[in-house]
């Protein structure tokens, strides 16, 4: 823990960073290395925004709601020296897709053992599998490239512009032929229909498939989704791509260390500190004003809220250019997902008939068929959530026994879909809760049948939730959508991919600008470098 | 053929790989699993229970046992207090280090020695004249390592003893599942940690109530390959690795002596005589020609190394074990890093080192040998001291 007041020590600074999620306080460390006096202030008691881990019921301790760790940068950790300040990542080696009445797919560390198990349902597909985690990898050291870099601007003639284009095109042509074809499709195509190329069989397909509909407002047959498949390939452990992992004491701990490290530089944070504007003096962003009426005064005020926020209701629509209000008004948000956090008595039985729990350590998706997933995703089209989700979980506590008291767990279940604007309105959510939580537990129930027996507490979190707690426009996990025409250059709208805003001296630093969500720490990074080399603070 | 340990039928119940190795003539378990990264997070997140009954053992009693031990250690054993156990090594008569062990004081006339190698001879050959016997108990007790953060919970759970008191390098008996044994609070993985001891006939039993007790702990059995990543990151050094015994070095620049291994702390020179006091007080005087350092590779650098052919960085899988030079400023090889590892705990790419005094201080940079693409590069490293990895929960 650290402490943390809630009256800033001075009336002014160099930077406010609006927000405490990880994005802003990986923003105040590296601002505060370079020597600037920087505040961040969080309205919530606790730091983290969505990356926080919190002990709902006694010895319990829940990751809210960003859950696994896998993209966050690890030249940040190294920068930062997050190890010292607490960070440890243990990774997950297993992916569990069950099936009722079945043993189910699972997928281990140990290439031949997944071989056997996918030769279950094709010896095609097993043969291919390997080959096609080859691709993936190949495909997400181009994108490596692009999420550890400013985004490129492709309108601009400036010879560094040009420069970083050309560097990024000579990397394409060092793709093969094949190769690069597969690029394209993968920025075009469904995430099914991507894996369909390779791929024939269930439960397979839709196990794959899934992470491409994770935090987007699309089904696993709709065009756009197989980059999101990419966006989750490209996460890195030590070097080792798709290498996903759970961060010791649960995902709060990560921006703990974040905390820490901005803090061991000099930054000040506060915390329950509500921010209501920002206040703006002839265009040119001069401080903030809080909830509570205080005026802290900054050169450069910053603003780890997405994009929506920011502008719609920090700045308002009347400082702002009319296009810019548009496209941001524009800018898909659309929450889609939902949580549910279960303290358990014991490990529940799912019936498969695998001998003890090794397969439960990593990731657990219910995803039985493609039918099954864009099932759900007709409910939610129309307004409802998904009587049968689509589930992403995890039992951290079989890997990190610090999480639950000796003997029990907690469980984390990514729910999709939830969509933020139901049919009878967003606000109806409190009524729906109780329900969504039940089609979980449910769903649940259909593969470990005493799921019920083990629960102590329930937490059910919708998107209207997560807007409630974190300020997340829609509860969108990665403020705002990683569809395509959202990314890179064009995040958040076109020209403003920066970190820049209309009003001078107003930077951006959370998921909402590029490389986007996903608990990678980059956005906070680079817009710290690039305000630190264009002279923005 | 190695031989089979006490706990063998446990063993090779959970080891599913087939993954073994010989060690000091027993099969033991290199990793359980395919790939030993499971074990390994359990010994740093939660637990890990390995089986250590290869260590060589040794009974050393009667009246003049301590004169014997002080007579053989570079330490001095006299300080060592009733149920205390001491890390130590002695060497020969050029102060070059033949192994390193603990000593335990059961009583005043019982002390309790292991080794990685037979002693006996060295032991024997040191005794004359004096009251003691020494018996080499290697066959008769089974020794579990049980290590990692939670290693305290599982014990008092399975043990019937105040081992939440137990101190750093303290011993205490008690029993577990009404079977006798000696548990000590020590181990190689540089974390909290404890070793059991127990009669051959009740190795079994003890093995299955320690498991049963780190069932809700999430207790894992876990292998050498785990061990090795740990032992680097603590810094402990490993006979036949890091330095070679003085008994099997065919030339005498091979051999090290402790103040060159970074053992200089455990060396008491002033007091009676013993083995090599001699030497080491002269090169106490006039310096040691080597000292032992742990480097870190500087990361942007090796990553740099890879990315020239287009290649993500390579971390080694486990700990390695291959020594490779280390340059100085000049260029020119000053010593050699004879095992290494990613440290997934601390994010770095580790290694311990031996380096010729006078050609750098802590806190340079060296160069070390980094294999790329098939050809030889530099990396730059780092001089620390070597203990990369010491939680406070070790001592406390």
């Amino acid at each position: 823990m650290i402490k943390t007041v809630s009256k800033p020590k001075t009336s002014s600074y160099d930077a406010i960073i609006i927000g405490g999620g990880h994005n802003g306080l990986v923003c105040a460390a590296y601002l505060a290395k370079a020597g600037k006096s920087v505040l961040v202030v969080e309205k919530r008691p606790l730091v983290g925004g969505a990356a926080v881990s919190e002990e709902i019921v006694p010895g319990f301790t829940f990751s809210t709601f960003s859950y696994v760790v896998s993209l966050f940068r690890p030249h940040i950790i190294r920068q930062l020296d997050l190890v010292k300040h607490g960070l440890q990542i243990i990774p997950m080696e297993t992916t569990y897709n069950p099936i009722p009445g079945d043993r189910g797919l699972v997928r281990w560390a140990d290439s031949e053992r997944t071989r056997d198990e996918i030769a279950r349902f094709s010896q095609r597909d097993a043969s291919l599998y390997s080959e096609f985690g080859l691709a993936m990898g190949r495909l997400s050291r181009f994108a490596k490239n692009i999420i550890d870099t400013t985004a490129p601007e492709p309108a601009s003639l400036n010879p560094k512009e040009l420069f970083k284009l050309f560097k990024m095109a000579r990397l394409f042509k060092d793709f093969d032929g094949k190769l690069r074809y597969l690029n394209v499709k993968l920025m075009t195509m469904s995430a099914v229909d991507f894996l369909q190329e390779w791929f024939e069989s269930e439960p397979l397909l839709p196990a794959m498939a899934g992470s491409g509909i994770i935090g987007t407002f699309l089904g696993i047959r709709s065009p756009g989704t197989a980059y999101v498949l990419l966006h989750h390939y490209m996460g890195e452990i030590d070097g080792a791509f798709r290498a996903w992992g759970f961060s010791k004491g649960g995902t709060g701990q990560i921006s703990l260390a974040c905390a820490k490290a901005a803090l061991s530089f000099g930054a000040e944070i506060i915390t329950d500190a509500a921010v209501d504007h920002i206040d703006i003096k002839k265009g040119r962003a001069s401080g903030i004003v809080l909830e509570n009426g205080d005026d802290i005064r900054a050169g450069t005020v910053i603003s780890g809220l997405d994009p929506n926020r920011t502008f719609l209701k920090m700045v308002g629509e009347h400082e702002l250019p009319d296009d810019f209000v548009t496209q941001i008004k524009r800018y898909k948000n659309r929450g889609s997902s939902g949580k549910v956090n279960l303290a358990l008595s014991r490990l529940p039985n799912f019936k498969d008939g695998r001998p003890g729990h090794h397969h439960l350590k990593g990731d657990i998706t219910i995803a039985p068929s493609i039918d099954y997933v864009e099932r759900a995703y007709d409910e939610a089209k129309y307004g409802a959530f998904s009587r049968r989700p689509f589930l992403n979980i995890v039992i951290p506590s079989l890997s990190d026994p610090s999480v639950a008291p000796p003997g029990k767990h907690v469980l984390s279940a990514f729910v999709q879909y939830a969509p933020y604007n139901l049919k009878e309105g967003a606000d109806k959510w409190p009524e729906q809760r109780d329900a969504f939580g039940n089609a979980v537990i449910d769903t649940i129930e259909e593969c470990a049948p005493d799921i019920r027996d083990c629960i102590i507490h329930k937490q059910v979190i919708s998107p209207w939730d997560i807007e409630k707690m974190t300020g997340l426009t829609e509860g969108n996990i990665f403020q705002g959508e990683l569809s395509l025409e959202q990314l890179a250059f064009l995040r958040p709208v076109a020209e403003w991919s920066r970190y820049r805003t209309p009003i001078h001296k107003l930077w951006m630093c959370g998921s909402g600008t590029h490389p986007g969500g996903g608990l990678m720490g980059a956005p906070g990074e680079l817009a710290a470098k690039t305000m630190l080399t264009e002279g923005g603070v | 053929m190695p031989k089979k340990s006490p706990f063998h039928q446990r063993t090779s119940q959970f080891c599913q790989s087939m993954n073994w190795k010989d060690w000091a003539g027993y099969y033991a378990v290199v990793s359980y699993d395919t790939h030993h990264e499971q074990e390994y997070f359990a010994y740093r997140h939660a637990a890990g229970l390995m089986d250590v009954t290869p260590l060589f053992k040794y009974e050393v009693t009667g009246p003049d046992a301590l004169r014997l031990l002080s007579r053989i250690m570079a330490k001095d054993i006299s300080k060592v207090k009733q149920s205390q156990v001491t890390y130590c090594c002695w060497c020969d008569d050029d102060g070059k280090v033949l192994d390193d062990g603990t000593v335990t004081c059961l009583s005043q006339d019982h002390y309790r020695v292991t080794s990685a190698e037979p002693v006996l001879h060295w032991f024997h050959q040191n005794a004359r004249s004096l009251k003691v016997t020494i018996e080499d108990s290697t066959s008769r007790f089974g020794i579990l390592a049980l290590q990692g953060p939670l290693s305290r919970e599982i014990l008092t759970h399975a043990a019937g003893g105040d081992i939440a008191s137990l101190g750093y390098f303290r011993l205490i008996d008690c029993s577990i599942d009404k079977r006798k044994v000696t548990i000590t609070r020590t181990g190689y993985t540089g974390d909290l940690g404890y070793e059991i001891w127990c009669e051959n006939k009740d190795a079994l039993a003890v093995y299955d109530a320690v498991m049963e007790s780190g069932k809700n702990y999430q207790l894992l059995p876990a292998g050498l390959a785990a061990l090795d990543v740990a032992r680097v990151e603590a810094g402990f050094i490993l006979n036949g690795v890091d330095y070679f015994s003085a008994n099997h070095c065919v030339i005498n620049s091979r051999k090290s002596t402790p103040f060159e291994l970074n053992l200089g702390w455990s060396v008491n020179l002033d007091r009676d005589s013993f083995i090599g006091q001699q030497a080491l007080k002269k090169e106490k005087k006039e310096g040691s020609l080597w000292q032992f350092v742990g480097l870190e590779y500087d990361w942007d650098a090796y990553e740099s190394i890879f990315a020239k052919f287009d290649l993500p960085p390579q971390t080694p899988a486990g700990a390695w074990r291959t020594a490779v030079p280390v340059y100085g400023r000049n260029g020119k090889q000053i010593g050699q890093a004879t095992s290494g590892a990613w440290s997934p705990t601390l994010k770095k790419n580790l290694a311990l080192a031996s380096i010729r005094t006078g050609h750098f201080t802590m806190g340079d940079t060296l160069q070390i040998e980094v294999t790329a693409e098939y050809e030889r590069k530099r990396c730059p490293v780092k001089v620390c001291k070597p203990m990369f990895f010491n939680p406070d929960r070790k001592r406390n």
